[in-house]
């Protein structure tokens, strides 16, 4: 039991290095290690795992090794390979913000920063478009994303409204419930 | 103190981001204005570090916003509040993985969730475009104090479009890590001075 929470540990913890930036690029990297190098998973199962990663709360990663982990070794093992995947972030993270700490108030550093802001706001607007085409599948998805863009704005940038982005998250399940009610009943 | 706050917040995060790392985005935001603890320019700068270093996005920025609130206690408050929601969800989930999969209810409150997800992170980078290509510091500013062309930094406007263009329609360069393109933009960044310093 113990060697195979410290296999869960080392591999999501592999996982976790090995990735850069989450979600889809992930994916090939737990074929290789959850699917063929440990057999934990059939690629079935793990497009599975994946998928449900995606449309239950938090991390799509976090919640693909809490799955594996649970389904090797219960309760326990969801935690530890949960563990294993946050494990590098914690060190790389924490090394290299101690670094830039003492390194920020260099004016090539804020020049480079002021650089990779554009580049940063073009890779959201990129997300943005991916998942716009996934989403906005008719007029009510439509009108759904542009209220909570314009209401996520709004809270984001007047001072006197402080709006939760939970509020719009919880408001769009129940539209998005009563709208396929009516829709049903339509057809 | 501050640990159970953070603690809690991520939590909140975790609970509601749905779709992945840039989901978190907007609750950092919202993280920044009701506490302080660092600014939306702070947050941008923690994003690219996130996105050019190991391990998921939404893993590596919630470690660095809790860094920079708390050390490294606070860094691994952060990081466990994030993710503690997963576990519960997961861990129910996966005792009734079938019944999940093909719940009417579930999939209609994602025939919402899904546009509102994408409108959050829209929301959230809207501000980070406009403060990256014009001499403002926020979207208020720009709101209140109006827009005049001396603002316009036009070397970042150049820089937006080749990477846009260069992410999206040129083949051989659009698979490319994004590491690469933050990389580049570092380059022009200093180049151009685009910091103003």
């Amino acid at each position: 039991m113990l060697k195979k929470l410290w296999q869960l540990f080392l591999t999501f913890a592999k996982v976790g290095v090995m990735t850069f930036g989450g979600g889809y690029a992930m994916l090939p990297i737990l074929q290789r290690e959850v699917v063929e190098n440990r057999g934990w998973a059939s690629e079935e199962d793990l497009t599975d795992y994946f998928a449900i990663g995606q449309c239950t709360p938090g991390i799509i990663a976090v919640n693909t090794a809490t799955f594996v982990g649970q389904k090797q070794a219960g309760v326990i093992g969801g935690i530890v390979a949960t563990l294993g995947i946050v494990f590098p972030s914690l060190v790389i993270i924490t090394a290299l913000a101690s670094v830039i700490e003492m390194i920020d108030h260099l004016a090539v550093v804020q020049n480079a920063f002021a650089g990779i802001n554009v580049c940063v706001g073009i890779l959201i607007l990129n997300s943005v478009v991916k998942l716009f085409k996934k989403a906005v599948v008719g007029k009510a998805t439509l009108v759904i994303f542009l209220l909570v863009t314009l209401g996520a704005l709004a809270a984001n940038t007047l001072p006197n409204v402080n709006v939760s982005p939970v509020v719009f998250v919880l408001l769009a399940a129940v539209a998005g419930i009563v709208l396929k009610n009516l829709e049903g009943k339509k057809a | 103190m501050i640990y159970i706050q953070l603690f809690y917040e991520f939590f909140k995060t975790g609970l509601f981001a749905i779709g992945g790392g840039l989901a978190t985005l907007p609750f950092l935001y919202n993280l920044s204005d009701k506490t302080g603890w660092f600014t939306h320019t702070d947050l941008t700068n923690m994003i690219a570090v996130s996105e050019s270093t190991p391990g998921p996005l939404g893993v590596n920025t919630a470690t660095y916003v809790g860094f920079t609130v708390g050390g490294l206690p606070g860094a691994i408050v952060a990081t466990l509040g994030l993710v503690a929601p997963s576990i519960i969800v997961i861990l129910i989930i996966a005792s009734f993985l079938k019944a999940f999969r093909d719940s009417r209810i579930v999939d209609s409150a994602f025939y919402g969730l899904r546009p509102a997800s994408t409108g959050l992170i829209a929301a959230a980078g809207i501000p980070v475009i406009v403060t990256s290509i014009l001499s403002v510091d926020s979207l208020y500013t720009l709101l209140t104090g109006g827009m005049t062309v001396s603002m316009i930094k036009w070397p970042a406007i150049v820089l937006a479009v080749v990477i846009f263009v260069l992410t999206n329609f040129v083949k051989p360069t659009k698979k490319l890590h994004p590491i690469l393109f933050i990389a580049f933009a570092a380059v022009v960044g200093v180049v151009f001075r685009l910091g103003g310093v």
